[in-house]
């Protein structure tokens, strides 16, 4: 059998900042298999930029360090691979979309240029050939007038448009796996679903595996097979799509479902979300003793305070990190 | 884009304007008498008043000054009172060693500070950051005239490689007046470099913090292009426009290199007419260099066109 196109084994990174250390990823496992779609959602601040940036060896330096733990892109580990096999691998094998389409393009350079740039780096195109495939896969994302957007800035996009010309960025090398950290978040919702069912499209017919983070659970219902919820750099609870949504288990899952936005929408069309689980997510600095949640959760009891819950099985595939599993009646 | 431009132009002209209004005041109430002065101590009060009548000095400011400009945009430069020339002449032959020197200084500068800034920006921090940044340092408390006297006992004294003053001319010798301008041109562009080393390294810092950049590593770029291309060009923008209001610092440090190493330039000629109360050779050189310094900095901006495809839009 293949080795899947990505493994996460047991990440841990830190940032040693002037204030002190603070642990923004921790241990977190998590595999994606060929052509599988895996949601990674949780909410801001959990961690969920630095998992993706670290399988690609770009953690915001000089702060972060992983500290622990492996990364293997089809089988090959990532964390100890030589700095010019990662940069051959960046873009061409793994490539990745970012949440602002507006300050991830550079302002400076035309469109042409930066969806050409990868092909002439990894596949040796030259210039003619590989605007000419750029051209292709601007037109390929329905970018619209694409042949004239080639000489445009991404000033002149709408935001929509940027995130197609993003997305055609990191398609020019098909890239095996891709990593789209919350690709729709800055946009409004009739431009998001176009953009959910382009990638989509585009995922069956490259056969690639995508890792998706969001924190929409709604766009993780639409795209993934798989979901890792992730808290404070943890994963807290996983399962396959269907099981997450009919028998969420632990109280943090049960708040995000809860606060799915359901249609509404604010007067500049974004969704409006309710029931935002209470409490904030502590600064990554914060050493907590016991469950991570314990701080904010509504079902919170004395060994959730004083004892770290590991993450256990419930049933195939399903694995939640909470004490709840041992003493169910304590719900509330 | 032109009305842009348009309305620049007419700022430049309204600015121009107060130049000249400035410049023309302070010489009005400055003290001394340039007939005196021309005349001697000795002097009959007849001669002086008389003198002073055929410069037009008796005549009040208003009149002074609006014959002055209403010439000067009719074409009729005013004539030195100390060479007997028309002041554009002086202006002609004294810039053919200031303007090569400012363009030799802007260039060495140039290739000086943005590379060791980019060099900086990158070892953000590190030893060699520091080095750079101690040295910039050391450039920005260094005054102009000692930088230019210690080269000249260096290169000049020492080592005998380059003149320590003196101009031939470019009829004379290209090779001789070029290596005359090279120890005032690094002296005076050291000092630039200084402050554009700093404004690269903190623009490139910024730059290279970007989200762009980001992900111009995850398409798998080299570094070099990474934070020649994706990085420098954005960078450019604000080192240019301090680049474009160097020059105007580079012509006050000309003044005085210039005389440091006995250069026929614009700073000198300006320098010896103030000590002669040359009042036309002063007013005119200064609204020059003045006028010299705006178009430079309106010129900026289409450079930062050139550079930065959001500026056309404003
Ligand atoms: N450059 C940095 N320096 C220091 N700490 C950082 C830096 N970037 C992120 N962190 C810390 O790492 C933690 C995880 O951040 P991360 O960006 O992965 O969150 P996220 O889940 O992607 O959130 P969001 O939904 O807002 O994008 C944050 O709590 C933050 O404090
Ligand atoms: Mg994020």
């Amino acid at each position: 059998m293949n080795a899947p196109v990505l493994e996460i084994d047991d990440l841990t990174v830190d940032f040693h900042m002037p204030e002190g250390v603070g642990c923004a990823v921790d241990h977190l496992s998590l595999t994606v298999e060929n052509g599988e779609t895996i949601g990674l959602v949780g909410e801001s601040g959990c961690g969920k930029s630095m998992t993706a940036l670290s399988i690609l060896g770009l953690i915001p330096q000089p702060f972060g360090k992983v500290r622990f733990g492996s990364i293997r892109y089809a089988g090959e580990n990532l964390l100890t691979a030589h700095s010019e096999r990662l940069r051959r691998i960046r873009g061409s094998e793994i490539a990745m979309i970012f949440q602002e389409p507006m300050t991830s393009l550079n302002p400076v350079l035309t469109i042409g240029r930066q969806v050409a740039e990868p092909l002439m780096e990894h596949k040796g195109l030259n210039k003619t050939d590989a605007y000419a495939e750029a051209l292709a896969w601007l037109e390929h994302v329905k970018l619209p007038a694409a042949r004239e957007q080639l000489s445009q800035y991404p000033h002149q996009l709408s935001g929509g448009m940027r995130q197609r010309v993003m997305i055609a960025m990191a398609m020019v090398c098909r890239p095996r796996l891709l990593i789209a950290d919350e690709p729709t978040t800055a946009l409004d919702v009739t431009i998001q679903s176009q953009i959910l069912s382009l990638m989509m499209g585009l995922k069956e017919e490259l056969g690639m595996g995508i890792l998706l983070i969001t924190h929409d659970l709604g766009v993780v219902a639409q795209m993934a097979r798989r979901v890792v919820v992730m808290y404070a750099g943890q994963v807290m609870e996983e399962a396959d799509v269907e099981i997450l949504f009919e028998q969420p288990f632990h109280p943090y899952t049960q708040g995000l479902m809860q606060s799915i936005p359901r249609g509404l929408k604010d007067d500049r069309g974004r969704k409006i979300r309710l029931n935002e689980i209470p409490g904030n997510v502590l600064p990554i600095t914060e050493k907590v003793g016991g469950c991570k949640f314990s701080t904010r959760c509504p079902s919170v009891f004395e060994t959730c305070i004083n004892h770290h819950p590991s993450l256990k099985t419930i049933s195939g595939g399903h694995r939640v990190r909470c004490w709840l599993l041992d003493d169910p009646d304590r719900r509330r | 884009m032109s009305r842009y431009f348009l309305k620049k132009l007419i700022t430049l002209i309204i600015l121009l304007f107060f130049v000249s209004l400035t410049v023309f005041s302070i010489l009005f109430v400055l003290p001394g008498d340039p007939a005196q002065i021309i005349l001697g101590l000795n002097a009959s009060a007849e001669t002086l008043a008389n003198l002073r009548a055929e410069l037009g000095l008796d005549q009040p400011f208003w009149t002074q000054y609006t014959d002055w400009i209403f010439g000067l945009i009719a074409g009729k430069s005013g004539n030195s009172i100390n060479y007997g020339v028309p002041v554009t002449e002086l202006i002609r032959s004294s810039l053919s060693v200031t303007g090569p020197m400012a363009v030799m200084a802007i260039f060495f500068a140039v290739m000086l500070a943005i590379p060791l800034g980019i060099y900086a920006a990158t070892h953000h921090n590190r030893p060699g950051d520091v080095t750079v940044m101690f040295f910039s340092q050391l450039g920005l408390a260094t005054p102009e005239f000692w930088l230019g006297i210690l080269f000249i006992l260096l290169f000049a004294v020492q080592w005998g490689i380059f003149p320590a003053g003196g101009f031939p001319g470019w009829d004379v010798s290209v090779w001789g007046s070029l290596k005359a301008l090279i120890l005032p041109a690094v002296a005076l562009g050291a000092i630039r470099a200084s402050i554009l080393v700093r404004l690269t390294r903190s623009a490139m810092l910024d730059v290279l913090g970007e989200d762009y950049i980001r992900t111009a590593y995850a398409k798998g770029l080299k570094r070099r292009t990474v934070v020649y291309v994706h990085g420098l060009k954005n960078a450019l923008v604000p080192v240019l426009t301090i680049l474009g209001l160097q020059l105007g610092q580079l012509l006050a440090g000309a003044i005085i290199i210039e005389n440091v190493y006995y250069l026929p330039g614009l700073g000198r000629l300006v320098f010896q007419a103030i000590g002669q109360r040359d009042l036309p050779v002063v007013r005119e050189v200064v609204l020059f260099m003045a006028a010299a310094v705006v178009v430079v900095n309106y010129l900026v901006d289409f450079a930062y066109a050139a550079v930065d495809p959001r500026f056309k839009l404003q």
